[in-house]
């Protein structure tokens, strides 16, 4: 399209702003928070015309960068972004600023190798996302375990080492069979180009153990019951950036890895399958809503909100067939999907915004646990305004962006079947239990615990970050149009391939 | 072919004769000078001897195959890019040892004469084209190991570490002429050209056990499961500049001598030998990374990670493809480069009276010492095989060849037990990152030390970052050869 690419560009200027932040030094600590301010800024800005020259009504991929990179072994650096990896580029960009913004002052130990880290991270993400080789998306997919290795390691709460390392093996052992099986679709088809895989006819036998690898490997990332355990941990002993980053946008990549392979490349296995995830999904949004009732500590709350929440994407998802079957129609699949790519997006904003909240509150007392606070609107009143804002959000009210992605793939499993409907409803009751208790335990009441009266209000920076987390969480949820309609043609095409069996001679 | 040319392709190991003999002499008569000579003279003798290579046009890699010497020894684009790699693996090696040698006082010329007899018979064996050129470069590496490993004459478990390499390698070396004695009775000839169509005739037993014990022999060689019981004693008692040697510049001959003797040799009974090549691999895997977890000391860790990596190596060979073999030649020259890199950290902060080579002694060196934290952070991460790393590549393609050849649960079994080896290259990683310094302070290093590993671990990067050179020039080699 153009001289050098915008994709281009939002990878490497943050990985490039990150090790320049490296280079600096601890020393001078200001110079590299500032240097770290201004390239995620920067990374943002260049998001913009990526933004707007992006057409809609189209599934064709967009902005497209593609370089001879191995020919050794056919792969390319071959970039292009959709309706569906577009938003998520959006929302890394858009969720780093305030992620580097969260730490300006609560990071004091090893401050240039926490902000290189994120800018690291951010870049290796949105290459995840914008990655349309298969080689190419595995590289950055596996390289962004080493910082986010690091930084719950380094800055994490007491039992950050067991944390880390549980997070670490967990991924990188679902990660593993996932290359494999992508080498085994090099070796089918002679190409990693994912578009190459997307074509290739395969058995219904090759399927289901190719769709069985990348499994592992999303569902570890998403997480979904059983597979969901590090999640907690990896959490709570995460500092509050590294919790944001890992809620808002890790475990994206593995409703994204779904969405781009899974179901495109193996279709009859996901079609054959598709109860397994189901039954998994409603495990997730209904025992795991339980399990986060009773929590004393607010991340792990959260965590497992999350974990429900990615539950109702991967249903939204998988219900296409049911959909198909019962309707005839695809209609019906499209808003399912549709749901489940809000959803993401939306729970990307509400769940990097609560973790920011309770990073608020932890900065100031020191403790997560629930018992501890109590009555903190009588001290912080605009944050506690803030709060519930997200917490009614994440228990998807109306007007919030939480709403529109629930309310997509709850009317579309009605389509798929009464009894789907209302366990998939579910998340709605349990959903507005957890979030209301927690909010009429910390923020109303009395002020129960000495220690809460002295709580500082927010600062101008805490006010602005969470400030305009809570204008974008509102503005998608009054006006979800822009985001839909760019997702619109990429769903559909989505969709459309998913139901052609891809069985040689079916 | 004229009188000049007949010798001139194995100029590189007439130099290095040369200035074995050389050094020797000078080291005996040249008083007090010869402390910073010999090493200077060593290191000089390597750049001529690469200078040469470029000189006799032998660097323009070129499909072309020359036999010398009556057939014995043979010369082609493989051997001579395994010699460069030698030369500069070697002169690595010498630099990164100076300072660890001059602190414990162990400034004798023997060591680098025998550095470099050692690497004559790396040369002999890449060049090998005869069983009695296959044994003669074996030996003549092996015995200057053995008395490179008990150098350090004070100590007392290099000594130990020396007559347990020397017993179980006598045995290995007998097994494997015993094997070679088979070979040469049914077949009647030494010529590996000419025994690898020789053996084409068919299996009996006689030959199945000659393919077997030479199998043995190699496994040895490359300290691969159930023949690995020298690797962790050597590599924890020998100095650590010697471990280095032997975990980088012999691995190189391993390398050589499975590609000469098996992959050439015996081309033409691969469903024999690659079926055992298979088992011995699938056993240092596991061996090899389930055993490195217990580990508290970080040579004796990266011995049993030479086990597994050399696990990795004899995969590529097993699959007995052209793919498997130039995957296997990949992830030496990555290995290689890794291990050169995390040895020589381990040299650069051992001081006299200290080794630094327990785990715990990396505790807190990200807050010490940034740069190298983050050196042997890259390091580590390369040899667990994730991207951006070289080490990532090196096992992406020897998967990539066992799935070629249609491999698949061997290669799942391959990534899931990489999978445990990642652990305790993360350890590394988490006592430098995550644990506090305690007492320990910064550590004092030479800048020259510095740059040069430094140089060492941007080229770990960016081979992983553009790994396309070193892949396709793998498929060359391999293709041509």
């Amino acid at each position: 399209m153009q001289g050098i690419g915008l994709l281009s560009i939002v990878i490497w200027l943050p990985i490039a702003g990150g090790i320049a932040t490296l280079a600096i030094g601890d020393r001078h600590a200001a110079a590299a928070r500032w240097a770290a301010l201004i390239t995620s800024l920067a990374t943002l800005g260049f998001c913009v015309p990526l933004y707007i020259g992006f057409r809609n009504g189209t599934a064709a991929f967009q902005f497209i960068e593609r370089a001879s990179w191995i020919p050794a072994l056919h792969a390319q650096y071959w970039l292009g972004v959709d309706g569906i990896s577009l938003p998520l580029i959006l929302l890394t960009a858009f969720v780093t600023v305030p992620v580097i913004i969260a730490g300006w002052s609560v990071i004091e130990r090893r401050v240039s190798q926490y902000f290189a880290a994120f800018l690291i991270m951010e870049g290796l993400m949105i290459g995840v996302f914008a990655a349309l080789d298969a080689l190419l998306f595995y590289f950055f997919w596996e390289a962004m375990l080493i910082p986010m290795f690091v930084i719950i390691g380094v800055w994490g709460g007491p039992r950050r080492v067991y944390a880390t390392l549980k997070f670490f093996l967990y991924t990188f052992l679902g990660s593993v069979l996932m290359l494999v099986a992508l080498i085994y679709l090099y070796e089918k088809s002679g190409s990693y180009a994912i578009g190459a895989m997307q074509m290739l006819p395969l058995s219904l036998n090759e399927q289901r153990w190719i769709f069985l690898a990348f499994l592992l490997a999303f569902a570890v990332k998403v997480p979904m019951w059983p597979v969901h355990t590090w999640l907690p941990d990896a959490h709570v002993e995460a500092p509050t950036g590294g919790s944001v980053i890992l809620a808002a946008i890790m475990l994206k990549m593995g409703g994204y890895g779904l969405l781009r392979f899974s179901l495109p490349i193996t279709p009859d296995a996901c079609r054959q399958l598709d109860w397994l995830i189901l039954v998994l999904s409603l495990i997730a949004i209904i025992y795991i809503a339980f399990v986060a009732l009773v929590q004393t500590d607010m991340k792990k709350l959260i965590a497992y909100s999350s974990i429900a929440h990615m539950g109702f994407v991967t249903l939204g998802a998988f219900l296409v067939f049911l959909i198909v079957s019962a309707t005839g129609s695809l209609t019906g699949a499209v808003s399912g999907m549709d749901g489940a790519q809000f959803q993401m997006i939306s729970h990307g904003l509400v769940s990097g915004a609560l973790f920011l909240c309770i990073g608020v509150m932890y900065d100031r007392l020191h403790t997560r646990d629930i018992g501890a606070y109590g009555g903190v609107i009588n001290v912080m009143p605009k944050f506690a305004g803030f709060m519930v804002l997200f917490a009614l959000a994440n228990s998807g009210l109306p007007g919030t962006s939480g709403f529109v992605g629930e309310f997509l793939v709850i009317l579309s499993s009605f389509k798929a079947s009464f009894w789907y409907a209302v366990l998939a409803a579910t998340i709605l009751i349990m959903g507005a239990a957890y979030n209301l208790w927690l909010i009429k335990r910390v923020i109303f009441g009395p002020v129960a615990n000495e220690k809460v009266a002295h709580m500082p209000g927010l600062n101008g920076r805490e006010f602005l970050v969470l400030g305009v987390l809570a204008a974008s969480v509102v503005l998608l949820g009054v006006w979800p149009a822009p985001l839909l309609n760019m997702m619109e043609a990429s769903v559909q095409h989505l969709v459309h391939q998913v139901v052609v069996s891809k069985i040689p001679g079916s | 072919m004229n009188a000049t040319s007949t010798w001139l392709p194995a100029l590189p190991e007439i130099i290095l004769a040369a200035s074995a003999c050389l050094v020797l002499l000078v080291d005996a008569y040249a008083g007090a000078v010869r402390r910073t000579l010999t090493p200077t003279l060593t290191v000089v003798t390597l750049l001529i001897g690469v200078l040469l290579m470029m000189l006799t046009s032998q660097f323009t890699l070129v499909t072309h195959r020359e036999l010398l010497f009556g057939g014995l020894y043979v010369t082609d684009p493989l051997a001579v890019f395994l010699k460069l790699v030698g030369f500069a693996t070697m002169a690595t090696v010498i630099f990164y040892s100076q300072d660890y040698l001059d602190g414990r006082g162990l400034r004798g010329g023997e060591y680098y004469v025998l550095c470099l007899t050692a690497l004559l018979g790396v040369f002999v064996l890449v060049s090998a084209n005869s069983l009695l050129t296959v044994y003669l470069g074996i030996e003549l590496l092996s015995l200057s190991l053995y008395a490179m490993v008990a150098f350090d004459r004070d100590s007392g478990i290099a000594a130990e570490a020396a007559i347990k390499y020397f017993v179980l390698g006598a045995i290995a070396s007998g097994v494997l002429l015993y094997g070679m004695s088979m070979l040469y009775g049914l077949t009647g000839t030494l010529d590996l050209d000419t025994l690898a169509h020789a053996v084409r005739h068919g299996p009996d037993a006689g030959l199945i056990i000659g393919v077997a014990l030479v199998v043995v022999a190699v496994a040895f060689k490359f300290g691969a499961v159930p023949f690995h019981m020298w690797v962790p004693d050597v590599y924890q008692g020998a100095p650590t500049s010697v471990t280095l040697y032997i975990a980088t510049v012999s691995n190189l001959g391993s390398f050589a001598l499975f590609a000469r003797l098996l992959s050439h040799g015996l081309a033409g009974l691969p469903a024999i030998w690659t079926q055992m090549v298979m088992a011995v691999a699938v056993l240092s895997l596991l061996i090899g990374n389930l055993v490195a977890i217990a580990q508290t000391n970080l040579k004796r860790m990266l011995a049993y990670s030479a086990i597994a990596n050399a696990g990795f190596v004899l995969l590529g060979f097993a699959t007995g493809t052209a793919a498997g073999y130039q995957a296997a030649l990949n992830f030496t020259i990555a290995y290689v480069l890794t291990t050169l890199g995390a040895f020589g950290m381990i040299l650069m902060l051992a001081r006299a009276g200290y080794e630094h080579d327990e785990i715990a002694d990396f505790k807190g060196l990200a807050t010490r010492d940034p740069l190298l934290a983050l050196l042997m952070l890259v390091l580590m991460f390369s040899t667990a095989g994730v991207p951006p790393f070289i080490g990532f590549w090196a096992k992406l393609w020897i998967i990539q060849a066992l799935l070629g050849g249609g491999h698949v649960w061997v290669a799942t079994y391959a990534v899931l037990i990489s999978v445990v080896g990642a652990y305790y290259y993360l350890r590394v990683v988490w006592y430098m990152y995550f644990e506090g310094a305690g007492e320990r302070g910064r550590p004092e290093t030479r800048g020259r030390m510095r740059f040069i590993l430094t140089l060492n671990a941007a080229a770990v990067l960016l081979l992983g970052l553009l790994p396309n050179g070193l892949l396709s020039l793998c498929g060359r080699l391999i293709g041509a050869g």
